[in-house]
């Protein structure tokens, strides 16, 4: 999952020092190097499956004398949790085994050449702004099968299948061009977030109303709050999920669906007109236009200081801006406000997504290693470790139990029991068809700002759609819920 | 014997550096032009040539015409903007204190504004742009519309509004590129005889005729090479544009340029090939203002 808290500053910086060396008329071609010496021939490509055997402590057969390379994105993360604890966890498993780890945020940059170079690393972190595209991995037959990994035997009960062990929308997720190719490892939970312990000093309830939600922004306005704000900057993606995510309360998950499916005339639904214009509306008359030339940081640390009451983000945020927050601020999550009246998701519906992708290589030194490393990962042990050094929530199930979760994770979680089965779905266009993504993420900010209708921004993104749908460069993925 | 001794001197002085430069940037680019006519992801071992398909692509490329819209912009302001003010200051800090004593001085303090123009010019391309998402930002806590907030003035999006946004990062270049181009005409001011200067000045010629009559004639050489370098950095921009603006030449694309567009082409849209036939539509740019600008400047050399 990559959202602006991946990148700091710093990161950024190093980035635009590395790419500016490769900017200019041969911008980007190094990388064109790698074509060298690949022959003309179409190589099969199937994707290498490892059978499980029936040995619960080694069902993959790992060789304690090969070693393992892992890559692992360190972003909002870090990448102390694959360090010091599923790293120690392999060593333990196999005594004497050589475990390597490499910590990056050009996990693309650095892995695309090697992958095809041969030299793959076993276990890669495929995260951040410079991911690589996995359906074009999978139709190189780049990525293991993970079907024995969620067939084998779970590290903590060896009666039980790690597929019963976890969430099942990883399985639904796992999927890259109809295999299981992705493991996704951390839940995250994205609406509105806001300053709890602001609304109970002023006395203020939840707006479960679009009608409530305008009179808090006028009570709010007379004290000095923006009722709303995103980050134009870097993160303007927040608004465009948020968009999407009322589109789904209004109309369902099919309107999300559809869209990633590129269905015709899919963006020019009822309701995705309705939530961009609700959304527009709501910015030109609470919002502030400053926020569009602010980052993600900058309008995080103004939340932080009562300038904003809600923001659209997920889960995440408590810990990403766990150092500056002052005492009496105290995260909370906060449905999406009813639209229509009648949106067929009830208030209390809100995003709850799996994310932070994990690939074995096929064609890696040691693809048995790499499953063995995802098992391990999905133990108990592997997972409360993670959600403790991290304070988010992996998709193992129960493996947070016991552990001393911040306030706003607990709230997340209570909402998601309030919202049952109402959960609206995550976009997954934005992994399958970037450049539609990256082309909304733009549209955004114009229409928000109030540059074009919102009509007009429906008929943009429709037009884009349709481009990518006959662009047969494009692998085309489809999802049937 | 001695011929071969001779070039074989000369040869051993020019082997690695050639090999190097083959490898490293000749050799990208010949792969570059292969690349365009390929359909190419960039993970795929079957690459496909689709002939000049990416070509035809790029005319019907609203985002390519912007870029290129954005680049002729830049292409006309910055060269003429930064040459103008480093003409100026170049001329002020070597010969506007007027003739004293013998030959001509500087402005006071002269030594001291050259090294504060030339500061710029030491701050890598990214703390630059640092700086200024602190100087442009959009609220009050920006370094100008803090100022502007003291009169009252409402708050200036300096990189957010589409009309405004390339004009503040062309500002920005100007001001980066300055100090190097004051420096640059200082040597070549130096270089022009005193004698002319006072020959003019006993005539009776003021600053401003001896800045139009002797020393921009005597100058020609190094403006036209400082017109080159700079349209040259008007094709790039990128790390500049990338840190203020947003990877996608925001708002609106009104700030994207080719490299952007290339770059994001190339690694986050996996299109190898048509980022690469944009990449050969750039260096045929680059070349083409290059030539035509030695061609259209050349003219017979003053004998001095």
């Amino acid at each position: 999952m990559t959202h602006p808290g991946d990148i700091t500053r710093r990161q950024l910086l190093r980035r635009i020092g590395i790419t500016a060396l490769a900017a200019g008329p041969g911008a980007g071609l190094l990388a064109a190097c790698a074509t060298a010496g690949t022959g003309g021939e179409p190589s099969a490509a199937p994707s290498t499956s490892l059978p499980a055997s029936a040995d619960p402590k080694n069902p993959f057969g790992v060789d304690a004398q090969k070693p393992l390379e892992v890559v692992i994105f360190s972003g909002g993360y870090g990448d102390a949790y694959a360090k010091d604890l599923h790293e120690e966890l392999y060593r333990k498993a196999f005594a004497g085994v050589t475990v390597k780890h490499t910590a990056t945020q050009e996990i693309g940059t650095q892995l695309r050449p090697r992958l095809i170079g041969g030299d793959a690393p076993d276990v890669i972190n495929n995260s951040g702004p410079k991911s690589m595209d996995l359906a074009a991995l999978a139709a190189e037959g780049h990525l293991a099968d993970l079907a024995s990994l969620f067939d084998a035997p779970s590290v903590d009960d060896p009666a039980k299948k790690v597929r019963d062990t976890i969430t099942p929308a990883v399985l639904e997720n796992a999927k890259v061009t109809g295999k299981d190719l992705v493991l996704n490892y951390t839940v995250s939970h994205r609406a509105l977030w806001y300053n709890a312990k602001l609304f109970a000093a002023k006395g203020w309830t939840l707006p479960a109303t679009w009608e409530e939600f305008t009179a808090l922004g006028e009570t709010a306005k007379k004290e000095g709050i923006l009722l709303f704000a995103y980050p134009g900057q870097k993160g303007p993606y927040y608004q465009f999920w948020n968009v999407l995510y009322t589109a789904a309360k209004i109309g369902g998950n099919q309107v999300i669906i559809d869209i990633d499916n590129l269905v015709d005339n899919a963006w020019n639904a009822e309701p995705m007109k309705r939530a961009v214009t609700v959304w527009a509306d709501i910015q030109a008359k609470y919002g502030d236009k400053a926020y569009f030339g602010l980052d993600h940081t900058q309008t995080q640390i103004k939340q932080l200081q009562n300038k904003v009451l809600f923001y659209p983000v997920g889960s995440w945020i408590e810990n990403e801006m766990a150092k500056d927050k002052p005492d009496d601020f105290e995260y909370a999550i906060a449905p999406i406000p009813e639209v229509t009246g009648s949106d067929r998701m009830p208030y209390g519906a809100i995003q709850v997504g799996v994310g932070e992708n994990f690939v074995v290589a096929a064609k890696g030194k040691n693809p048995q290693g790499g499953l063995e490393y995802l098992r391990l990962m999905l133990s108990k042990e592997g997972a409360r470790g993670f959600t403790e050094k991290t304070k988010n929530v992996t998709v193992v199930n129960g493996a947070a139990e016991g552990v001393d979760l911040p306030a706003g994770l607990m709230s997340a979680a209570r909402a998601q029991d309030r919202a049952g089965r109402n959960v609206i779905t995550e976009a997954r266009f934005e992994g399958w068809y970037k450049e539609l993504f990256d082309y909304g993420t733009e549209q955004i900010n114009v229409v928000m700002a109030g540059r074009i209708t919102p009509e007009e921004f429906c008929a943009n993104l429709q037009k884009k759609a349709d481009a990518v749908k006959k662009d047969d460069a494009v692998t085309k993925q489809t999802r049937s819920s | 014997m001695e011929r071969l001794r001779r070039y074989g001197f000369v040869a051993g002085f020019l082997a690695v550096p050639l090999v190097l430069y083959t490898v490293f940037v000749i050799s990208p680019y010949v792969q570059a032009f292969q690349l365009a006519l390929t359909s190419w992801n960039g993970y795929s071992s079957i690459v496909r040539y689709v002939g000049l398909d990416n070509f035809g692509r790029l005319f019907q490329d609203e985002v390519f015409w912007r870029a290129l819209r954005n680049h002729g912009i830049l292409l006309l302001v910055l060269p003429l903007v930064t040459i103008l003010i480093a003409l100026v200051f170049a001329f002020l800090l070597n010969l506007g204190g007027g003739t004293r004593g013998a030959g001509m001085k500087g402005v006071w303090g002269s030594n001291f504004y050259r090294t504060v123009f030339f500061f710029p010019q030491v701050l890598a391309v990214a703390v630059v742009g640092v700086l200024f998402q602190a100087v442009y930002r959009p609220d009050e806590d920006g370094v100008i519309n803090g100022v502007l907030a003291r009169f009252g003035v409402d708050p200036v999006g300096w990189l957010i509004e589409p009309d405004l946004a390339l004009w503040s990062i062309i500002a920005v270049m100007v001001w980066q590129a300055v100090g190097f181009y004051v420096v640059l005409f200082s040597a070549g001011m130096a270089a022009i005889p005193k004698d002319y200067f006072e020959a003019a000045a006993l005539d009776g010629a003021n600053r401003l005729r001896l800045f139009f009559s002797i020393t921009l004639p005597l100058l020609r050489d190094t403006v036209q090479v400082g017109w080159i370098y700079l349209g040259i950095a008007a094709f790039d921009g990128f790390a500049l544009i990338q840190v203020l603006a947003g990877d996608k030449g925001e708002p609106d694309g009104a700030t994207t340029i080719l490299p952007i567009t290339i770059y994001n082409t190339a690694f986050s849209y996996q299109k190898v090939g048509y980022a690469s036939a944009m990449g050969v539509a750039l260096f045929f740019l680059t070349v083409t203002f290059a030539v035509l600008t030695l061609r259209t400047t050349r003219r017979e050399r003053v004998e001095l």
